[in-house]
């Protein structure tokens, strides 16, 4: 249509106006484009990165800590997240009133509070670490700016210091330091995983950015413990520390059947749930890591050598005169018998016996036999630190040491290897390999040590120990045969034998019948008194043992001695359960 | 051929009010499915710590002093225990 030609829609503008008009639009339009140019063109990197700074995040995936339980499933370690409360100096408004609040809440004296939180530090400090939940949603309810609280994992053990020395600890980053936990750090510890992810505007997550790499969570540990067996050995052997006052001791509890370790114990203790006064001495595992000698617990291990090369019965004489010369040596026994069969020896704890039958073999035949039993070795259980102990090599004993090794002076085992090694005799010659892990009782294969025959014939001695005339009558337990072997040994101190400290030890197996269940005790310098192996060790023993069948179910083997041994308050009631 | 183009041009705008549609139900999906992914880790260290708990108070030494000093209660001595043997019924 030609608006010229129209009269009344004739405009009269002046062309300058136009081009004004347009100049403005256009250079409006060419402002714009350039900026949207510089932003998308140019500087598109740095501000995409702006963004993507707002709406994604990176997660690190925490990785918990695996349990530790006993065999029954009970908890023994966990790894639980806790709040821990944290201040911003730079941001703290906190009032008196509210400071006050918070003394009250966190069961703190007001003065130590005030001077914790005039602290100038760049950065944060922790107030508590870590505070309980309740603590924990009260301090939340304040709403103090600056104050804030914190998650963390942090490990618990609830079995406390019953189970310490197997359990072990962690320290501060998670990374297990003793026992256990240290052994399989790399089993319990998972490992971290990572997420990458957008957020809205509300913080809710919307979408994944990349794949997730999945958090490893730390395994589970199931041990071989049982911690009610556990808690008997602890609590017996801390009242027989006390009652003899005690440097030491250690108790350790075997299967012996399947070599598990059902109980180890040892005093002096810690708490691992306390990581202040943290002291080395507590925390040692001695029934593993410290040796000893092991003194008459060794007699067994001669009376099997001279078995098994059929050099004695169990029921030949031997001339045990009250002192027997060897090169220098005056070996003397106490309570001297002028004969005795082997199997008394083994019985009354002869040394010159013992020192007679030794003798008989060679050094070899007689370092063979400890060898093979498992001295000088490590015993494999896989705990950190453990000890082989000391067996010198045949070829460099003199004739005095031949003798000494005869009654246990001259070599060193620690606990857990010695009751390891009674594992031949209870196990009918056969050694089980060690494990503080629970297993399957078809996964093992036992290592042949002794004959049968021999393995019975030295355990029905060491059944006499127990009986009258024996050094072990206070190890008897009420409605069980049980076998074993006193030991009474003078220490080593500072390269000499010292005439009045002692280790007391005890080793020894029930049912005898068919021993399931292997006990070493060993208490170290009892002062109370008395300090001979039996009288001190041996109830210890006895007591464990005896809580352990009760807890094990397992029947008894010699009803009658549970009525002869007891007075009889219900005769009718316990002879009609006594006809097993 | 104008129809044709006509009938395109509305599918093409169903499709994309449905890709709309089911962008927002993956979203709205995806939140739910983090919302419940954070209450079963909420849950799973309740657990942890309700069984914490438990350990701490079925503890052996715990169970031990209550029953000798609350309830008075004593082991059995062996005269009064009775061993039952189960013999297989015939």
């Amino acid at each position: 249509m030609n608006y010229h030609s129209k009269k009344l829609l004739k405009l009269n503008l002046a062309t300058w106006r136009m081009a004004t008009m347009g100049g403005l639009l256009l250079a409006g339009l060419t402002v714009v484009a350039g900026r949207a140019f510089y932003l998308q063109g140019l500087n598109t990197d740095y501000l995409q990165g702006k963004g993507d700074a707002v709406a994604n995040r990176n997660l690190i995936l925490p990785a918990q800590r695996g349990q530790v339980t006993d065999r029954h499933g009970q908890l023994l370690a966990i790894s639980t997240p806790v709040e821990s409360l944290w201040a911003r100096p730079g941001e703290l408004k906190l009032t008196a009133a509210q400071q006050a609040q918070l003394a009250r809440v966190l069961g703190m004296p007001g003065s130590e509070l005030a001077k914790k939180m005039a602290r100038k530090t760049r950065g944060e400090f922790s107030v508590r670490r870590p505070v309980t939940p309740e603590q924990a949603v009260r301090i939340a309810a304040m709403g103090v700016p600056g104050l804030h609280l914190r998650r963390e994992f942090r490990r618990y053990y609830p079995a406390g210091e019953v189970a310490a020395h197997v359990v072990g600890f962690t320290n501060v980053d998670d990374l297990g330091q003793e026992g256990v936990e240290r052994a399989y750090q790399d089993w319990l510890a998972g490992r971290e995983g990572q997420r990458q992810i957008q957020r809205d505007r509300r913080g809710n997550t919307i979408r994944d950015l990349a794949p997730i790499k999945t958090a490893q969570l730390g395994g589970n540990l199931a041990l071989a413990l049982d911690l009610n067996i556990q808690y008997l050995a602890h609590r017996e052997l801390a009242a027989a520390i006390a009652k003899h006052k005690a440097k030491g001791g250690s108790v350790v509890v075997l299967d012996a059947k399947t070599g598990e370790i059902l109980a180890l114990a040892n005093q002096p203790i810690f708490n691992p749930n306390n990581r202040r006064n943290y002291k080395p001495g507590p925390m040692r595992n001695r029934a593993v890591i410290d040796t000893f000698e092991p003194g008459s617990t060794i007699k067994p291990f001669v009376a099997a050598a001279v078995l098994e090369r059929g050099l004695y019965h169990p029921t030949s004489v031997i001339d045990t005169p009250e002192t027997w010369r060897v090169g220098a040596k005056l070996v003397r026994d106490t309570h001297p018998h002028p004969q005795l069969t082997v199997s008394e020896i083994i019985q009354k704890s002869s040394n010159v016996g013992a020192v007679k039958l030794a003798m008989s073999l060679t050094p070899q035949q007689y370092w063979e036999v400890l060898h093979r039993s498992g001295f000088g070795e490590l015993p494999g259980s896989g705990f950190p630190g453990e000890t082989a102990g000391r067996l010198r090599d045949a070829s460099t004993w003199k004739p005095v040491e031949h003798a000494t090794m005869a009654y246990g002076y001259g070599l060193s085992v620690s606990l857990l290897q010695l009751t390891r090694a009674y594992m031949a005799f209870a196990n009918d010659g056969e050694v089980m390999p060690l494990s503080f892990l629970k297993r399957e009782p078809q996964e093992i294969a036992g290592e042949r040590v002794f004959s049968p025959s021999v393995a019975r014939e030295v355990r029905a001695m060491m059944e006499s120990v127990t009986q009258e005339g024996g050094t072990g009558m206070r190890t008897r337990v009420p409605g069980y045969r049980v076998a074993g072997k006193t030991g009474t040994a003078h220490k080593l101190i500072d390269g000499r034998y010292s005439p009045d400290r002692y280790l007391s030890s005890f080793v020894g197996m029930a049912p005898a019948s068919n021993p399931r269940l292997i006990i070493g005790v060993v208490i170290d310098e009892p002062s109370g008194g008395v300090y001979y192996g039996g009288s001190v060790a041996g109830p210890v023993f006895a007591q464990v043992m005896a809580a352990s069948l009760r807890q094990l179910a397992l029947p008894p083997d010699a009803p009658e001695t549970a009525t002869r041994m007891t007075q009889n308050m219900l005769p009718a009631v316990a002879r009609a359960g006594g006809g097993v | 051929m104008s129809r044709l183009n006509v009938v395109l041009a509305l599918l093409l705008m169903v499709c994309a009010l449905a890709l709309i549609q089911s962008q927002h139900r993956s979203r709205t999906y995806f939140v739910e499915l983090e919302r419940l992914k954070k209450q079963a880790h909420g849950l799973d260290e309740q657990w942890g710590q309700l069984q914490l708990e438990q350990s701490t108070w079925a503890n052996p030494a715990r169970v031990d002093t209550l029953a000798r000093t609350r309830l008075g209660l004593i082991a059995p001595p062996n005269d009064r225990v009775r061993i039952e043997t189960l013999t297989a019924a015939p």
